[in-house]
């Protein structure tokens, strides 16, 4: 192995462009002749439009044009789309209202988009933006879920006139009833998941561009996956042909789920280009990304849990109500379905379990992926559960967990998923070591002297990633493959490119993809270069989220290094003069097996390309290989972390005093990149757990739409991490990955608030546990202390 | 978010003339907070200028202001309703009731509604409250003012 192979914790190459401000993000692109799109957002969260009268913005200085939904429609662009179709338990589609990029005759929340206004510079559009006067005749909003689907409740969407998307199930009912009607001990719990903003540190943008010459579109975006962006602009919203449309995604500033979709803005920004004849820009301020970027969670859950006299877990049921705001967005539908009910079998092994979710419309932004989409809800159910379940029946928390695990694999549970390979009593085993666990009722005496309340949380999750195996999602409903691809390109002198149909934005791929290229062909990191984010570089490809980079793109990658090799084995057997199967390939030399004859990898390339020694005819000159690679299952990263934390019962401050994460996230290519995004991922947990929350009052107004009524983690907030590791490996990828990406999203919450509980001394809290919420609990537990 | 608040204050005048004095443009124009322009319409309501502040977000609402439930000399509702622009909208009335005070003069109660949506309900929703608070005190500070005088 090289230094810079895998394993190696080596320093990301892209990370010196960052710091130095050398990143080249969709709002540093600048086309020549360029305007500024400025869009008409609605201040009401529920009207219907009696008319639009953009006559006098269409007079302000600088102003190109003014366009409306009628103006998509006349030019036949078509709605955003919904792409992956849930079915309702009684076998209907799912009721999936219009979702134009410009509204049609009402808007459905506040922020939704009314009118764009094209001008010279943006503060000129902003200007004639207020001019642009809408005639709204207001309905009324409905926020909260339990409300929209009581009979009389403002419709929002004709097709669903009881603002029910679908009602879906998963699992077998009746063996679900039988257990809890023969349980010892049944644990109920009632369960809220707030809706979070994703918050990206680069907000997102979109600069359309028109070329007549070539009748050709041009979209710079910020894009967690280009190729569906076009292949969704193309085939669905009409924007153009593929080959008439290039979408290029170059440095993006975070993602978390929020740049998967297809939005309106960017939408607009490739259609508006070909209509005012010149490049149109767009970068969202970051009151815009509070209103109009997907948001996250937002469920309501209450959650059953059978357990025998023994202690063993029987049974679980589960019915969630999942607010989808006001549309569709592109994979909403699927995240509180097929992205939740599977995982509710979290590390155990539970005989029976079904599922109910109810998906819902109400009048504010759509509600799609993040970070985790669907694995922390039910993580956060399971694991809520199964603690106040052992303190309900007197049990260790861990020891309770222990009694319950899946010990063999593969183990199929009754929600879909067939966990391959774990072994989750080792990632416990380790964290409670590393955590101190035996000496935790000493540190809460020495707490209780200092009138602090210490608690201590375990969370035992595990997620289903390295979406996914193509053909089963597509009988879960997905509207595409989720496999994706790779190209190795071997220049003549030996360095390589890399295509792959993933994208970076914050991963490091461009280090973790190079050290697998580095490993595999014994050449260093910085002869390899990552070409990603364009689609008329890279053929297809389906982008990055849900944990699949390493182990499905850089498995394509793999694949093709296979090829690779294969073709440079037979390039050196005719420079060697003997058989390509004796040729072996080690440390970046091709040798003769048995003899002193080698050569190295540098100069096969050079004399694939140079083609001298070989006739053409019985091998093709050049070292270009590539791969599509379909996973064969899930992968199932799982893990034990455990928050220790200290509340101040007279100001209601938590303070996270100890932090421990043990993940067992299969093969590891760069141990310090994997480090840094459990640290995030925990950052966004705790974000969830204690600070975070996106609230809409009752006249569907996001009354937190900025900093300083949206809590986000900051430095002071979070702990220093004490990040183990455990490793099985994963069978379903040549390279045994199972990936990191969400994992610190989906275990943080539960951690924090199972802690916080055992603090308290009871379950009556919910996220954000704000200084505010622990106060008001902390005094309850001092109520019910004086009470005992 | 519908921000309610009610109160009360004594006025040295009787029903009758508190209640003119609630009816007279000029006295309305002077008592809104930020009131620019008050004219009567021809449907008996009026339209207003309004320049309101709320936090980071300063606007001129332009909309109107109708006078209901008319019942001289007991009381009214005012209810006013604006388009700021991109700062959003603003709307809210209030219910003023008027009784005779013990020992003379009379009694005024209000119940304010006030309601807000738009870039200003974004950036301004946490201070929305003491805003209107603000604004109903200094309506019935400078209505106060004027009867006395």
């Amino acid at each position: 192995m090289t230094g810079t192979g895998i394993g190696a914790p080596v320093r990301r190459k892209e990370d010196f462009r960052f710091i130095t401000g050398k990143g080249h993000y969709t709002d540093d692109i600048n086309r020549p002749g360029q305007t500024h799109a400025v869009f008409v957002r609605s201040p009401h969260a529920h009207a219907a439009i009696r008319s639009i009268d953009a006559s006098a913005a269409l007079t302000s200085p600088g102003v190109l044009a003014v366009f409306t939904g009628d103006d998509l429609t006349a030019d036949k662009v078509g709605g955003l789309i919904c792409g992956w179709m849930i079915h309702s338990k009684d076998g209907t589609p799912m009721k999936a209202g219009g979702h134009p990029a410009l509204a049609q005759g009402k808007v459905r929340y506040v922020g939704d988009h009314v009118a764009v206004v094209i001008a010279e510079t943006h503060a000129q559009g902003r200007e004639a933006a207020e001019k642009v006067k809408v005639d709204y005749e207001v309905l009324k909003p409905v926020v909260d879920m339990a409300e929209a689907i009581k009979p009389g409740a403002p419709v929002i969407h004709d097709v669903a006139s009881d603002n029910t998307v679908y009602n879906w199930h998963l699992g077998d009912k009746a063996a679900a009833d039988a257990a809890f009607a023969k349980a010892a001990h049944v644990t109920k719990l009632d369960i809220v998941n707030n809706r979070l903003v994703p918050n990206a540190m680069e907000p997102r943008a979109a600069v359309g561009d028109y070329d007549s010459g070539s009748d050709a579109f041009t979209l710079y975006t910020t894009s967690q996956n280009p190729h569906v962006a076009r292949l969704v602009l193309s085939a669905f919203i009409g924007i153009a042909p593929e080959h008439k449309l290039r979408v290029i995604a170059p440095d993006v500033g975070g993602g978390f789920g929020s740049k998967i979709f297809i939005y309106a803005e960017e939408t607009v920004c490739v259609w508006a280009a070909k209509k005012v004849g010149r490049p149109v820009k767009w970068t969202a301020d970051r009151t815009e990304a509070f209103l109009a970027d997907a948001h996250g969670r937002d469920h309501v859950t209450h959650a059953e849990l059978a357990i025998d006299e023994k202690g063993k877990i029987t049974g679980l049921r589960v019915h969630t109500k999942a607010n989808l705001g006001a549309y569709l967005s592109t994979f909403a539908s699927s995240v509180p379905t097929y992205l939740y009910a599977p995982l509710l079998s979290g590390q155990y092994d539970i005989p029976a379990i079904y599922a109910e979710v109810d998906g819902i419309y109400t009048t504010t932004a759509p509600v799609d992926a993040y970070r985790g989409a669907g694995r922390p809800e039910a993580t956060f159910v399971v694991e809520r559960l199964i603690e106040v379940a052992a303190r309900e029946t007197g049990v260790d928390p861990a020891q309770f967990r222990k009694k319950n695990f899946v010990r063999t694999f593969p183990h199929q549970t009754p929600v879909i998923m067939c966990y391959d390979a774990g072994d989750y009593d080792a990632s416990l085993t380790k964290a409670l070591e590393m955590a101190d666990y035996k000496n935790v009722g000493k540190r809460k005496r020495e707490s209780a002297k200092k009138g602090l309340l210490r608690g201590v949380g375990i969370s035992a999750y595990i997620e289903a990633c390295g979406i996914a195996p193509s053909a089963a999602v597509g009988s879960l409903g997905a509207g595409v493959g989720l496999w994706e691809s790779a190209e190795v390109r071997v220049n003549p002198v030996g360095t390589v490119e890399i295509l792959t149909g993933s994208h970076s934005h914050g991963q490091g791929h461009e280090t973790t993809f190079a050290q697998l290229v580095s490993s595999r062909l014994g050449i260093s990191i910085d002869n390899v270069s990552i070409v990603h984010g364009d689609t008329d570089k890279v053929q297809m490809g389906m982008g990055t989220y849900g944990s699949r980079s390493g182990a499905v793109g850089m498995s394509a990658i793999s694949k093709a290094l296979d090829k690779i090799e294969t073709k440079a084995k037979k390039v050196a057997a005719y420079v060697l003069e003997a058989s390509d199967k004796d040729i072996e390939f080690k440390d970046g030399k091709f040798s003769v097996k048995g003899t002193d004859k080698s050569i190295d990898f540098a100069s096969v390339a050079l004399q694939a390309y140079i083609a001298h020694k070989f006739s053409g005819q019985e091998l093709e000159p050049g070292l270009k290989e590539s791969a599509f690679w379909d996973p064969t299952n899930f992968t199932f990263p799982a893990g034990v972390h455990i928050c220790e934390l200290e509340i101040d019962p007279q100001t209601g401050v938590t303070r996270i005093d100890r932090w421990t994460a043990v993940d067992d996230f299969g093969e590891i290519i760069n141990p310090m990149i994997v480090e840094g995004q459990v640290h995030g991922g925990i950052g966004q947990g705790i974000g969830q757990a204690l600070h975070e929350s996106a609230v809409y009052n009752e006249s569907g107004q996001l009354v937190t739409a900025s900093y300083m009524d949206y809590c986000m983690p900051r430095a002071d907030d979070v702990p220093s991490y004490n990040v183990g590791m455990t490793q099985t490996r994963c069978p379903s990828n040549p390279l045994g990955i199972k990936g990191c990406g969400e994992a610190g999203a989906i275990a943080a919450p539960p951690a924090v608030i199972n802690a916080i509980t055992d603090a308290l001394g009871h379950e009556d809290i919910a996220m954000p546990a704000t200084p505010r919420a622990v106060w008001r609990a902390a005094q309850k537990s001092i109520g019910l202390k004086a009470a005992e | 978010m519908a921000m309610t608040m009610t109160g009360e204050v004594t006025l040295p005048a009787d029903r009758q003339a508190v209640y003119d004095k609630l009816n007279d443009p000029e006295v309305l124009k002077a008592c809104i907070p930020g009131c620019q322009s008050l004219d009567k319409t021809e449907a008996g309501g009026f339209s207003a200028v309004v320049k309101l502040k709320v936090g980071p977000v300063s606007a001129t609402f332009k909309g109107s202001v109708e006078l209901l439930d008319l019942d001289p000399p007991n009381g009214y509702r005012i209810a006013g309703q604006g388009e700021g622009g991109v700062a959003g909208f603003a709307k809210g009335g209030a219910k003023v009731s008027l009784t005779d005070a013990e020992g003379g003069g009379t009694v005024l109660r209000y119940d304010v509604e006030a309601n807000v949506g738009g870039k200003i309900a974004q950036l301004g929703a946490r201070l929305i409250d003491g805003v209107a608070k603000k604004n109903a005190d200094a309506f019935f500070a400078n209505f106060v003012k004027i009867v006395s005088a």
